[in-house]
């Protein structure tokens, strides 16, 4: 009933793991699909190690989850071993996960991880929480975009999904853009910039300060842009946001995404959070004579 | 909800010449074996294991080894820092049961802190053994020999008390002098000794718990920093007291680690 394909790919359900949940290593992301995911997206990968920033990195309350890790990844090398091992001891579909400073940076490392046996290729170019250090010269750039995703697919064969911010008003045309250049796929959307501060230490609890807003307080930001890009291109779309249940799933697929980041519920709901949404998209589906989940696929938009 | 509290150090305590207990008025309502995030504004945020915790107060005893740990030595009574948690697993607490608790290091705290409730809620016995370079350095000797049915054994590498050696030298002794009875060896130090101590519960067929420590980001089972191969368990929820089949099941265990980045470092 779940059954999803995308991009050729067969998906045992549309629920991937977001990038930068769990996600380290092999055995994390295997326990993920132990637990009931569909597939898995590796946490950001950059061509050097990164320790990322000092702690706090994250923090959660009843609405909102906040963090700034700062892209900690033990790099290319390790990196790919990891994803070598993933695909040595299961078989679903696996999204690799790269961060560049520079177009030319993004298209040199999407080759080198290539030779990983990646099913899709997430460019995450719209990290909030690094500054000008990554992502953000490129994260509102229609043009930044544009050239990242033309010079990575010159470069490698497979499939290659762009990640947009929901801070860029105009995240619509930015699909459109990347759709243009050649990209595969749109994940939408990176968390949205947000700070917390704690009264009595007079101070920003995250380390960094500022960090990336994700949890039930990014659904209904992501369910628009998810709904606005579906609109604009043709190709699929990773919607990820603030999803917490299947109910939220389902109003993702309504919007028009073909499969289902889950990242935060991990916080809210436990690591076996992938097979409780499962069930309950199942039990809605039913209720609502659902066959298939193509049969709802954008059909928010009143035009199917 | 996992975000800091900030609570005012209410006293600061030598343990030995380079360990202080911080002591908080607060009811943290920890197990022993449980951690909580510290967080000091501007500088870094680290788990810590609670050595002491009676429910008005807890205590928090800490080397002082990193930029956070200097920086808390720095601190005096009346400052603030953040505290989260509890967090993770916890030893078990039974009846009918002789306790081999082994620690090295900084793993005197929640061994201390188990063996007090064990002393105060259980008619269990305990072999406290606590191994250190020499007889100034070792923790907890004097709390442990006060508790009710509860026996201190000592080693030390330069033999200035107790054996000369290292503390595993003696758990074989300590198993064969309580046979017949139920036996849990429960540790929690450097990892090189607790795989040696889970290696003697093997061979004696023994119930064990063993505190593994990973790197940890978040402490609450997010960040997947401290996920262990090859099952990714998460030492901070699965984590970080496990028994002996599940530390079994470890294969990087004694092996390798992972650092702040991600990438393995061997043993």
């Amino acid at each position: 009933m779940l059954k999803t394909s995308c991009l050729n790919i067969p998906f045992a359900n549309p629920l991937v793991l977001a990038s930068g949940i769990l996600g380290v290593t092999a055995a994390s992301m295997h326990k993920i699909i132990r637990d009931g995911a569909g597939g898995v997206t590796v946490k950001s990968i950059s061509k050097a190690p990164r320790t990322g920033h000092p702690n706090p990195t994250m923090m959660g309350n009843d609405t909102y989850f906040l963090n700034a890790v700062g892209l900690s990844n033990p790099g290319i090398e390790n990196g790919i071993a990891e994803l070598i091992q993933f695909k040595k001891i299961c078989p679903a579909p696996l999204i690799g996960s790269i961060f560049a400073g520079t177009a030319d940076e993004f298209a040199e490392l999407a080759e080198l991880i290539a030779v990983a046996p990646i099913d899709i290729l997430e460019l995450d170019l719209s990290c909030p929480n690094v500054g000008r250090e990554f992502g953000e010269p490129f994260a509102y750039s229609a043009s930044a975009i544009g050239r990242i995703t033309r010079e990575t697919k010159a470069k490698v064969k497979v499939p290659i999904s762009i990640k947009l911010s929901p801070n860029a008003w105009n995240i619509a045309e930015l699909a459109k853009m990347a759709e243009a250049a050649g990209a595969d796929a749109i994940t939408a959307v990176n968390t949205v910039s947000g700070m917390a501060i704690d009264v009595r230490a007079r101070r920003p609890i995250l380390h960094n300060k500022q960090g990336g807003v994700s949890g039930p307080a990014l659904f209904p930001i992501a369910l628009k842009c998810v709904y606005d890009i579906y609109e604009a291109v043709k190709i699929p779309i990773i919607g990820t946001g603030g999803v917490m249940t299947g109910e939220d799933a389902l109003k993702m697929i309504m919007a028009g995404a073909t499969l289902v980041g889950v990242g935060s519920a991990v916080y809210y709901r436990g690591a076996d959070v992938f097979g409780k949404i499962v069930a309950e998209m199942t039990e809605i589906m039913k209720q609502e004579n659902i066959g298939s989940l193509d049969e709802i696929r954008g059909v928010a938009h009143g035009i199917m | 909800m996992h975000i800091p509290q900030m609570l005012s150090i209410k006293k600061i305590t030598d343990e030995n010449p380079f360990v202080k207990t911080f002591w908080f008025n607060y009811n943290l309502n920890s197990q022993p074996g449980q951690f909580v995030m510290l967080w000091i504004p501007g500088i870094d945020q680290k788990p810590f294991s609670i050595a002491y915790d009676d429910s008005a107060e807890f205590g928090l005893t800490i080397f002082a080894v990193g930029s956070l740990s200097k920086k808390l030595f720095e601190l005096r009574v009346g400052d603030r820092v953040g505290i989260s948690g509890p967090y993770g697993t916890a030893f078990s607490i039974q009846n009918d049961t002789h306790y081999i608790t082994v620690a090295g290091g900084y793993g005197a705290g929640p061994l201390g802190l188990l063996t007090e409730r064990l002393a105060a809620t259980t008619n269990s016995t305990v072999d406290f053994c606590v191994g250190a370079r020499s007889a100034d350095l070792l923790l907890f000797k004097d709390r442990m020999a006060k508790l009710p049915h509860t026996t201190v054994q000592v080693a030390t590498n330069d033999g200035s008390a107790g054996h000369t050696g290292f503390i595993t030298d003696i758990l074989s002794g300590l198993i064969q002098k309580s046979h017949g009875k139920k036996i849990i060896l429960a540790t929690c130090g450097p990892e090189l000794m607790e795989k040696k101590v889970l290696d003697c519960a093997n061979k004696n067929n023994v119930d064990c718990e063993v505190s593994i420590e990973r790197f940890m980001k978040c402490g609450f089972g997010v960040c997947g920093q401290c996920c262990v191969d090859p099952l990714g368990l998460r030492m901070c929820m699965e984590g970080p007291v496990v028994n002996r089949a599940t530390a079994n099941s470890i294969s990087e265990f004694g092996n390798y680690h992972r650092d702040k980045s991600g990438a393995k470092i061997y043993y």
